[in-house]
């Protein structure tokens, strides 16, 4: 397979461009300062395009490419690959799905108890040395908050399983209510917002989600709630959040993602009841290795005509 | 009541001290620091009642001036300022707020595990440094699956079982006997606890026993993988032993809301980055301190009033 050409679209992971040139010719897209060049060159023998949540195949790159056979992200989320595209041409889609689940619940949780028990604040409360001129203020209670969660996938479901675990009463919306889930089900994200204390993004980005969360949905969610995105920064008007968040009109956000990663409002930086973090819900050392073997595996399926292991198209 | 004699030991939540001020007749002892003695001399006999925190309780000092001191009301479930043994001589009642508090500081044990092993506190400060434009932060630790062990399994600790368990976390302790009604696997030593576990939670009383229960052999057990959350008391730990653990490398981080002496925490681990430190907040959120302080003020009032305590000790 070592004469597959296989083009990763940007930086994302030591040990999968390792694994990748074991067994294919592969292609570091962001080295190679001419790129239209480049694909002139070589677009017969890429057969495959691995990409992530910057970057993945989008109709452009997949119209320069005829020999393009696979894309195969390394990620969950599909929102930088055009499927329908891929669709047409008979692409296969694969994403890494499961693997990351724990992972993205678990930050969600993290940030809420974070946002709320200002844990980042506090730790920066004591290393500056003003504890010794006074204890720290009183934070907000986390168990029994009512959680509201958009999106009950398989991260939204895992969100939940841990958030009951501190008695919280969870609600939902998705695009139709799922009968054999005992939450309570809202058929809009405003209502959702309206009766739950912590909102949590955990939807795939698409054209009907995006902006999902806007400025009605921020003034329901009010004073007293907390935003948490794990899913993508386009999900949230981003503008009417910050001026919520600077406002007070809203009491807090954990914040995975944001619309112009890794640019992140600065307007955030100064607020003590935010937690902003560089896109970490699948970063760890364990889950990214798991997430790099189901890449590697997933294309030696394809090379090989075995079933994809996690196809989406 | 408002002529009964409440003294109140040091400034601990301004909606107490505002509470106690309309049913009783309150004296703060930090008012009166520079003239102990005279306050001492005047009022002494008055006292009924103390209310005490983790920071200053009743010591046998303390207990020794007050000649008519009726009850002990800790705001605090933790009753290791309290000369336990002095009440019980004396006949002195005391009481504390178990309850209340075990959601929250459960919440902060977990909170403290994930911040430690994702790194939320070094990610958070490294997107408000403006650092993300230069490249991607490095990866963090899973925490789901790890192994929790918890020393003591009492309310608190059961509470950090429960949660933990959410996030399929196996479960070991270490108490002093096994708890009969649960599943989590019981060691009898803790060393073996902290061989056998990567996340260590100390949720124990602070008694002579458990004073630095936390100790070096204890450290090296846990390892340059393991990870320490204190959520009990600063005594508990060697806290030497553990800072030149972090420094050198033999413990993988730790989550620690209290500290041998606080509010002064060891300077050495405020460079680094696998350690999340907090000052002492485990139960302080608005909630749970207006339910604390109910709680002190209720069994006060049940005291005076002849009626059953509703939190005794002894």
């Amino acid at each position: 397979m070592e004469s597959i050409g296989v083009l990763m679209v940007c930086p994302m992971n030591s040990y999968l461009e390792h694994e990748l040139e074991k067994r294919f010719n592969l292609f570091r897209f962001w080295t190679v300062p001419e790129k239209s060049a480049f694909l002139a060159t070589n677009k017969n023998s890429i057969r495959a395009v691995v990409g992530n949540s910057s970057a993945g195949a989008d109709a452009e790159l997949i119209e320069v490419l005829p020999k393009l056979e696979i894309v195969a992200s390394f990620s969950v989320g599909l929102d930088k690959i055009d499927l329908a595209k891929c669709k047409e041409k008979g692409i296969r889609v694969t994403n890494t799905p499961d693997v990351l689940t724990d992972d993205v619940a678990d930050l969600a949780i993290g940030l809420m108890l974070a946002v709320l028990r200002k844990l980042c604040e506090s730790d920066r409360y004591v290393r500056s040395g003003k504890w010794k001129k006074g204890d720290y203020r009183l934070t907000t209670k986390f168990t029994g908050k009512k959680v509201g969660i958009i999106g009950l996938g398989r991260i939204g479901m895992a969100v939940a399983k841990r958030a009951e675990a501190f008695s919280c009463p969870i609600s939902y919306y998705s695009r139709t209510e799922k009968p054999e889930i005992k939450y309570k089900y809202y058929p809009g994200v405003v209502e959702l917002a309206a009766n739950c204390d912590i909102l949590v993004v955990a939807c795939s980005l698409t054209e009907e989600t995006l902006h999902i969360i806007n400025r009605e949905v921020i003034d329901a969610l009010g004073p007293k709630g907390v935003l948490i995105n794990v899913g993508r920064g386009p999900h949230v008007d981003e503008p009417e959040l910050v001026s919520a968040l600077v406002e007070r009109r809203l009491g807090g956000a954990g914040l995975d993602v944001f619309e112009h990663e890794p640019e992140v409002p600065e307007e955030l930086f100064g607020l003590d009841n935010v937690v902003l973090l560089p896109h970490v819900g699948s970063g760890t050392v364990e889950t990214r290795q798991a997430m790099a073997d189901l890449v590697i595996g997933n294309l030696e399926a394809h090379f090989l005509n075995r079933p994809l292991l996690t196809p989406v198209v | 009541m408002n002529n009964t004699c409440v003294l109140v030991t040091c400034p601990m939540f301004t909606y107490l001290e505002q509470e106690l001020e309309t049913r009783f007749n309150l004296f703060k002892l930090w008012d009166h620091s520079s003239s102990k003695a005279e306050f001492f001399n005047n009022y002494s006999s008055s006292i009924k009642a103390v209310v005490g925190n983790t920071k200053v309780g009743a010591d046998a000092k303390l207990i020794d001036s007050l000649p008519n001191l009726e009850i002990v009301a800790s705001y605090s479930v933790g009753l290791d300022k309290i000369d336990l043994d002095k009440c019980k001589q004396r006949g002195i009642k005391v009481t504390n707020t178990p309850d209340v508090l075990t959601d929250d500081v459960a919440d902060l044990a977990i909170g403290l595990a994930l911040a430690v092993l994702r790194k939320v506190c070094v990610c958070d400060q490294f997107v408000r440094s403006g650092n993300w434009i230069n490249g991607d932060f490095g990866l963090a630790t899973k925490f789901s699956g790890k192994s929790v062990g918890i020393v003591g399994l009492g309310r608190i600790g059961s509470a950090i079982a429960k949660r933990a368990e959410a996030f399929q976390c196996p479960i070991s302790y270490h108490s002093r006997s096994k708890k009969p009604n649960t599943n989590y696997k019981y060691y009898l030593n803790i060393v073996d606890l902290a061989a056998n576990c990567e996340i260590l939670v100390v949720a124990c009383a602070l008694t002579e026993e458990t004073h630095h229960i936390v100790n070096r052999k204890v450290i090296d057990a846990l390892g340059p993988k393991g990870f320490l959350i204190n959520i009990a008391r600063g005594a508990h730990v060697d806290e030497p032993e553990l800072v030149s653990a972090l420094l050198e490398g033999r413990l993988g981080g730790a989550g620690l809301d209290v500290f041998e002496n606080e509010p002064e925490p060891p300077e050495q681990l405020f460079a680094l980055d696998n350690v999340v430190l907090v000052p002492h907040v485990g139960s302080d959120t608005g909630e749970t301190s207006k339910a604390m302080a109910d709680l002190v003020i209720s069994n006060l009032e049940a005291h005076f009033k002849g009626k059953p305590l509703l939190t005794p000790v002894i």
